[in-house]
């Protein structure tokens, strides 16, 4: 082969990748089979289950008073990170960013139903901003391949929660997602890595399925008085006197202990501990929790 | 090894003392440095600074200040008497200030700093730094129009200290808030110096008040921290929930009767302890005997 040869099969295969990327374009439609109760009515109070938190973050949820979302006006149109997001109100429309002069892709953008959330997740080797930039809801993304999997890294995040019971996700964590698709289903799989709240990284998973015919509309939020109150007042629970915390382990059966969350408990080894553990005779909570729809409480 | 070791030390030494320049929006920009941060407004009537480090930070401050403009600074605000905010004053306007009488800057703080200042225990140690103020004021809000901008300077009674002040420059829609606010450490209730817990969030609601988010929370007026990162209101809202937490922790244990000694065991603070560093004994002491103090 001569060398121009040579040049013209390199120039090409250079060019593959591009090609061999997978296109996450579409509009998205959640699937919600994984944590159905947690993610569409909300997740009960005092329920740590598969979370590997500290004691900081177990004593921040148990302070969590939801009245806070309403007294507190700036908790009222507060959105939810990216990485939550993905979880709840997950509808989704993706789009690419093609560089004109290069053909090559530069990145992908995503628009979220839930607060209109826009996030760009930048693939042409950027930097993360410096340490001292201002955080937002979404953070900052940025993406590589690996594979036909998308890796995407995000920093710069506002603080939020890790579960919307109060548990809480620092502003200093750092959110690795694997982007992968199969066909007409999406697969997002997010580690989360939390120095200040968990002890070791939270992986979850979260599906959605192809559907074209999706319409997003406006979210649309605005913030408003909506109890007379005095000024500056943060509903919250002292420490020992949140009377809720125990709900979850009576009707459901399950130890308080185990509803504690922390790292042991999300292992298989952990059911040795459980020692005299019988479940409900029958379901009577969120039996069937797969879509908005079906969800009901009993 | 050892030499990569030292290398990487002494690159990390290097990063650690440079000043870098960090543009907010509109006029205004944010130095940070190790002494913290540093608001700037530049236009072409001259320039704002909003603290100033220490004397010795001063030409690493104004080598960064000269990357935003070439005029000289004609306003200078301190937000507190703290000597890593006010410190740098002289040595930064003999680097950056005019020798032309008309536009000599001015030294701007609330009148109590200067009173803190002067005071027999204080004089001697802090003279260069009460030599440095030349315009303080006593009714709230200080305001000038400079480079097509309304600067405003509100007092924040008993806050950090009871000489703060907090800085918005309107038309950029900033504000400049000092040791009011410091999103990743906690606060230092300055009791000596006339600070307060609730004078503290007062001051934080007063922020939270004058502060107006974009949309969905984020955004719109920035918040330029005395250290820590730039910020929004949204930020200033977690910083304000933990503080009115704590004080509500503790003052709850006060109300039980338990002593200073027995309320610091306790640990109110323990679930912000791996968020804020500082030390969180201090916060709560000065909660505890800011709450417990007589009314003068």
């Amino acid at each position: 082969m001569s060398k121009a040869a040579m040049l013209v099969v390199c120039a090409a295969l250079w060019g593959v990748p591009a090609f061999a990327q997978v296109d996450f374009s579409g509009e998205w439609a959640p699937l919600y089979h994984e944590d159905g109760p947690e993610r569409l009515p909300g997740p009960e109070l005092g329920d740590y289950t598969e979370l590997p938190i500290n004691d900081a973050a177990r004593l921040r949820a148990d302070s969590w008073d939801a009245d806070r979302i309403s007294v507190v006006e700036q908790y009222q149109c507060r959105p939810h990170g990216s990485d939550y997001s993905m979880r709840g109100l997950g509808n989704m429309r993706v789009w690419r960013e093609i560089d004109p002069a290069t053909q090559r892709l530069v990145g992908f953008h995503t628009h979220m139903l839930a607060w209109d959330s826009e996030r760009t997740l930048y693939m042409d080797g950027r930097p993360h901003p410096p340490e001292y930039a201002n955080h937002t809801w979404q953070g900052f993304s940025t993406a590589v391949w690996e594979g036909t999997m998308l890796t995407v890294t995000t920093t710069h995040l506002k603080e939020n929660y890790i579960r919307r019971n109060g548990v809480p996700r620092s502003d200093q964590a750092i959110v690795t997602e694997h982007w992968m698709r199969h066909g007409e289903y999406l697969t997002v799989v997010t580690v989360i890595d939390d120095p200040v709240f968990l002890t070791e990284p939270l992986v979850r998973s979260d599906n959605w399925y192809l559907d074209p015919g999706q319409h997003i509309g406006i979210f649309g939020c605005e913030h408003a008085p909506e109890l007379p109150k005095a000024e500056g007042v943060v509903p919250h629970h002292l420490p020992g006197t949140n009377p809720y915390l125990h709900e979850i382990s009576e009707w459901y059966g399950i130890p308080y202990e185990a509803t504690r969350g922390g790292a042991e408990t999300l292992y298989p080894e952990y059911r040795l501990k459980l020692n005299g553990y019988k479940a409900p005779p029958k379901c009577d909570r969120y039996c069937t929790c797969t879509t908005l729809f079906d969800c009901q409480l009993r | 090894m050892r030499l990569l070791t030292f290398a990487i030390l002494l690159c990390g030494s290097a990063w650690a003392q440079e000043v870098r320049v960090f543009p907010v929006q509109g006029d205004v920009s944010m130095l940070v440095g190790p002494g913290g941060n540093i608001t700037v407004q530049a236009g072409k009537e001259g320039m704002v600074v909003v603290d100033t480090q220490t004397a010795a930070a001063a030409p690493q401050v104004m080598a960064a200040i000269r990357k935003l403009s070439d005029m000289p600074i004609i306003w200078v605000i301190n937000t507190s008497l703290d000597a890593d905010h006010i410190g740098g004053n002289e040595a930064l306007l003999r680097l950056g200030g005019s020798n032309e009488a008309s536009l000599r800057a001015r030294v701007v703080t609330h009148e109590n700093v200067l009173n803190r200042l002067v005071a027999p225990a204080v004089a001697q140690a802090r003279v260069s730094d009460a030599a440095s103020i030349n315009d303080t004021y006593f009714r709230s809000p200080k305001d000038f129009l400079f480079n097509g901008e309304a600067v405003m300077v509100y007092h924040m009674p008993a806050a950090h200290t009871d000489g703060d002040s907090i800085v918005l420059f309107r038309k950029s829609d900033v504000l400049s808030v000092g040791d009011i606010f410091t999103p990743d450490r906690y606060p230092v209730i300055d009791l000596t110096n006339g600070g307060s817990v609730q004078g503290l969030l007062d001051a934080l609601n007063k922020i939270l008040e004058m502060a107006v988010a974009g949309k969905y929370q984020e955004g719109g007026t920035f918040v330029i921290p005395g250290h820590g990162r730039l910020c929004d209101e949204a930020d200033v809202v977690e910083f304000r929930d933990m503080v009115t937490i704590i004080r509500d922790r503790v003052q709850d244990m006060i109300k039980r009767g338990m002593t200073l000694e027995q309320v610091k065991a306790g640990k109110p603070s323990r679930d912000y302890d791996t968020q804020y560093s500082g030390s969180p004994d201090v916060f709560v002491e000065s909660i505890y005997k800011s709450l417990t103090a007589r009314k003068p």
